[in-house]
């Protein structure tokens, strides 16, 4: 290699992340304005000049082999990943925010948005593939089916039976106070959309949640933003148990982790489903629908090894009594702010007994 | 002038189209029914969901400290997102405070104490609207609390869309259906029809019988005129055949009295002269009686052989009882008739074989000199029936075969012999309505001819 | 013979009468089915000739009615000549039938074959010398010879024997045997009138030819 091909390409990679900071810097300032807080962003350009946008509450360490293998069948197509919490996804659709894929792993705000009008319709051979419940309206597309899960460490639950069901886990902790005093962790509902869904959905289905959330507040439980931070602090020792953990964080992590377990309970679990939408405001449709039909196809366990877990594997969990939760207008109930406000309520009651 | 389409197509086709039009109108009607009241039935669907919903709300409400409080109940809701895929907005509001849901969504006007429905348009959609309002007491004060649940119509329309949809292809299919059986109503409701046209299209022209089919009674007035038709033209042709009878009466029995009295006179009358005239006068007589017996004869033969009947012939008793019949006028000349007969069938009318075998050995009788011979002979062989007639005489000469059996032709040997030459022509148009034919030949030795009637044997 | 002739026409019926009566037959005249009803009562015939078309029926309705209790053969004169007619008068029981207007020579040979197929019940014979002579069966007895005469010899020598003694000339004869058929010449009757001489050799009869004037029977 001579020199002028390096100070080309020194200048090439230069210019090119001069360009990415200015309109990393340009969204940003956009992002101000419309008032949503961004956590992390990468850009992917593409040979041609337009970007797609694509809002998403998915970890890009987790989402780039996705990305990557996209732009690699779609290599004109550059692609702008903005990750969010679901909270702000929420909040940059419904002010206009100007991307062309919302991915989400908070069911019942992405329901809302579509209900209110905010997504618009897409059809293609692989929307009409779905399973009828991993779609609504033709707007909003389920592309992943998670779990919730208990993660323990292995170490602290020494010599202790493992409980079957939630009744059990109630029994357990009660029993043994000292051993678990301290070293709960979940979701904390104000924080964390998905871990409301997932105790809004419990609560429904299982009186069981009340009396364990109680369990958990007398046992001075310790509440997190988000699963892999629980993950993290299970893996370490400092907690014992992380309840209503996403699956497919804590199944990421379970070779890597030694003491790492999940704890699989037979009463019931939450699945929750990753969905997509196309916003009212997208611009780049044609590209935005590509992406769609490749996250779906993944989705379906068509392709290559999915970054996330497809929605197949959890079909048989679907067959069984307790599938998916439900898309339809029935996810909106929980988001009112008087039901909100009531369940936090009785939740912050139990919690911090 | 060929009539109007109307008169030109037939009544089937006319039936049918009109049954199709029938069916058609009211398959129409039908699928417009059943879309109206599949819209209307999903639409009270919709309306019945909305207003459950909108009741277990309301039920929620309370006054908690002085603060309205109520639960969205999740069946509401559930219940909602069962039926269709529609968007649903909501809205809860005390006085004209919003208390939560769809703040910009404006229900109708409320009455108190009725449910109140509308479809008015929300956020680019058509929506389904329903409020009602419940009254709350909150710090001993009486709070109207109104809750207005509205879902889009796209779910209640698909289905009716849906169910228009069916109707529509069961309608086309009941269509298709009632068309064919109309078709095939119509074809065996005509039936007797056709089969009374082929019954007497298959009857012979000389077939007058009426008609004893029992047929539908629509048809009976139908089947009686043809029948007094029938029996009009029967009666017209006995008539005429009566008529003919009679004047072959009226002409030969003066004919008769001339010709007695002539006779009578020649034996009477001395002078060679006299006798000269009165043979001349009988000769003529005759000539007048055989000729109108030959057109008879024709006739008769163009008239049955329009209207063929088929029985089976023994040839050999046929060719008998004709020799039986002319021996004594062969007799007179002293010819005889000599037999020789082999068993032989063939299918055909029993008179007009007799009658066409009949003129041939008469003229052969006329044509041969006295104390000759004439010999009949049958013979079956190649597929044919053959019945040849050998006479002594001076033969054809050399005129042909069709020469000679050209009507009102005679021979050339025929000089001085009464016949009018029709004899060969009857005998002729009898044998080709069989499907035979006559041949003609010259004995092998020149002298006598011979006759053979040919019929295909059986 | 006797013949009933029943026959409407008076003026025909006349001639027949009259003709019939030369050959020296006795005929009984009825114009319509009741006389001839009353005929039939009270005479025995030979021969029945009976006209199709009557005033007070069809001869043939008659014929059917009748035909068991009339054991007469029937001769049907007819004037109608459709072949329909012919078969319908034999299928009704008539024996024969003959049209009008009809060669008397054809009618009696007819006649004459009617009764030989009844097996003769008219015996008609007429002694020729030492001979008998049956015009109807057409034979001449001599002693135990039974000669067969022909056709025209009979009806030749039927003349002859009806009018003994007398001269009849060629003309006169050939009008009697040959009916109109042209071809027939004098020179036929000389044959025949050989023929006969030769038949009746030494029966005692003679035919002698009288010199320009005709034949003329001897006993």
């Amino acid at each position: 290699m001579c020199f002028a091909d390096l100070a080309r390409g020194v200048r090439d990679v230069i210019a090119q992340s001069l360009l990415g900071m200015l309109i990393a810097s340009l969204l940003a300032a956009v992002a101000v304005a419309q008032g949503f807080e961004i956590e992390d962003r990468r850009s992917y350009p593409g040979a041609g000049d337009e970007m797609l946008r694509v809002l998403s509450t998915a970890d890009l360490d987790v989402f780039e082999p996705f990305l990557l293998r996209f732009q690699e069948a779609n290599p004109e197509v550059g692609i702008d990943y903005v990750t969010v919490s679901s909270a702000e996804l929420n909040r940059a659709i419904r002010g206009g925010a100007a991307f062309d894929l919302a991915l989400s792993s908070a069911m019942d705000l992405q329901f809302s948005l579509a209900n209110d009008g905010y997504a618009q319709s897409y059809e293609s051979a692989v929307t009409d593939a779905l399973p009828d419940w991993a779609r609504w309206n033709d707007q909003l597309f389920a592309f992943t089916a998670e779990p919730a899960v208990i993660v323990i460490n292995e170490a602290r639950f020494e010599g202790l039976p493992l409980p079957r069901t939630r009744a059990d886990l109630v029994t357990l902790l009660r029993d043994h106070p000292e051993r678990f005093a301290g070293g709960l962790g979940t979701y904390d509902l104000r924080e964390s959309g998905l871990g409301y869904l997932f105790a809004t959905q419990e609560a429904r289905s299982s009186d069981a949640y009340w009396r364990l959330t109680e369990v958990m507040g007398r046992l001075d439980a310790r509440l997190y933003c988000c699963s892999s931070r629980m993950i993290d602090d299970v893996a370490s020792g400092e907690l014992a148990l992380a309840y209503n953990v996403l699956g497919s964080y804590a199944e990421g992590r379970l070779g890597a982790d030694a003491g790492l377990a999940i704890l699989p309970l037979e009463d019931f679990a939450n699945v929750m489903l990753r969905t997509a939408l196309i916003p009212a405001t997208a611009e780049r449709v044609e590209d935005a629908g590509r992406m769609l039909d490749a996250l779906l196809r993944e989705g379906m366990g068509d392709g290559p090894e999915p970054v996330l877990p497809p929605l197949q594997a959890r079909g048989e969990a679907a067959a069984s009594a307790f599938g998916p939760i439900r898309l339809g207008p029935a996810l909106m109930v929980y988001l009112d702010r008087l039901n909100r406000e009531s369940f936090l309520e009785a939740w912050d009651a139990a919690m911090e007994q | 002038m060929s009539g109007g389409p109307e008169e030109r197509w037939s009544i089937a086709r006319r039936l049918t189209l009109f049954l199709a039009a029938m069916v058609a109108i009211l398959a129409l009607v039908s699928w417009g029914m059943v879309t109206s009241f599949a819209r209307e039935a999903a639409g009270r669907t919709q309306d019945n969901i909305l207003a459950a919903s909108a009741t277990s709300i309301a039920e929620t409400l309370r006054s908690e400290s002085g603060e309205v409080r109520l639960e969205l109940p999740y069946s509401a809701f559930s219940m909602l997102g069962a039926l269709s895929e529609d968007r649903v907005f909501y809205r809860v509001a005390v006085g004209d405070e919003v208390l939560t849901g769809h703040a910009d969504l404006e229900g109708p006007d409320v009455v108190p104490g009725e449910v109140v429905f509308a479809t008015l348009p929300y956020r680019g959609a058509v929506v389904r609207a329903v409020s009602l309002q419940r009254t709350i007491l909150s710090d001993g004060a009486a709070v109207p609390v109104t809750v207005t649940l509205a879902q889009t119509r796209e779910g209640v329309q698909a289905i009716a869309a849906g169910l228009s949809r069916q109707a529509a292809v069961l309608s086309v299919l009941v269509f298709v259906l009632a068309v064919g059986i109309a078709a095939f109503a119509v074809r065996a409701s005509l039936r007797p029809l056709n089969t009374m046209a082929q019954h007497l299209a298959t009857r012979g022209p000389s077939d007058l019988r009426p008609l004893r089919r029992q047929g539908p009674p629509e048809l009976m007035p139908l089947v009686k005129a043809l029948n007094r038709l029938m029996e009009r033209l029967g009666g017209s042709l006995r008539r005429s055949e009566d008529f003919i009878a009679e004047a072959a009466h009226r002409v030969r029995t003066p004919l008769a009295v001339v010709r007695t009295q002539a006779e009578i006179a020649l034996h009477s009358v001395e002078e060679e002269g006299q006798k000269q005239t009165l043979r001349r006068v009988i000769r003529a007589v005759d000539e007048s009686s055989r000729s109108a017996s030959q057109l008879l004869d024709h006739a008769m033969v163009s008239f049955r052989a329009d209207d063929l009947t088929r029985e089976r012939l023994d040839l050999p008793a046929l060719a008998g009882n004709v020799a039986e019949a002319l021996r004594p006028t062969a007799q007179m000349k002293d010819i005889d008739i000599a037999l020789d007969l082999d068993p032989a069938t063939a299918l055909g009318d029993e008179i007009l074989i007799q009658n066409a075998l009949r003129n041939v050995l008469d003229n052969a009788i006329k044509y041969s000199p006295a104390e000759t011979k004439v010999t009949l002979s049958v013979r079956n062989g190649g597929g044919e029936a053959r019945v040849t007639v050998v006479d002594e005489g001076p033969g054809f000469g050399t005129a042909s075969a069709g020469e000679l059996t050209e009507r009102f032709r005679r021979g050339a040997r025929a000089e001085g012999v009464v016949g009018s030459g029709l004899g060969l022509t009857i005998a002729e148009e009898a044998l080709r309505a069989h499907g035979g034919r006559l041949d003609l030949s010259g004995d092998e030795d020149g002298r006598g001819a011979c006759v053979s009637l040919i019929l295909p044997a059986v | 013979m006797r013949f009933l002739l029943v026959e409407d026409n008076h003026e025909l019926a006349e001639g027949v009468v009259q003709r019939l009566g030369l050959d020296g037959h006795a005929v009984d005249h009825a114009a319509t089915l009741g006389d001839a009803e009353d005929c039939l009562a009270v005479a025995d015939y030979d021969l029945i000739l009976l006209d199709v078309m009557l005033p007070d029926g069809d001869g043939r309705d008659f014929l059917s009615r009748h035909r068991d209790r009339i054991e007469t053969p029937v001769i049907v004169l007819t004037a109608r000549s459709q072949i329909s007619d012919r078969v319908g008068a034999l299928d009704q029981g008539a024996d024969d039938y003959i049209t009008k207007p009809f060669d008397f020579s054809e009618l009696e040979a007819r006649c004459r074959a009617v009764l030989r197929r009844r097996g003769g019940t008219a015996k008609n014979e007429i002694t020729l010398g030492q001979a008998v002579f049956d015009p109807t069966a057409g034979t001449l007895r001599h002693g135990e010879e039974v000669l067969d005469l022909r056709n025209r010899e009979i009806r030749l020598l039927e003349v002859f024997a009806r009018n003994p003694g007398q001269i009849l000339s060629k003309g006169q004869l050939l009008d009697r045997l040959f009916s109109m058929d042209a071809d027939v010449t004098e020179n036929a009757i000389e044959v025949y009138v050989g023929r006969l001489r030769k038949k009746l050799d030494g029966v005692g009869v003679r035919i002698e030819t009288v010199r320009g004037l005709g034949y003329r029977m001897d006993t």
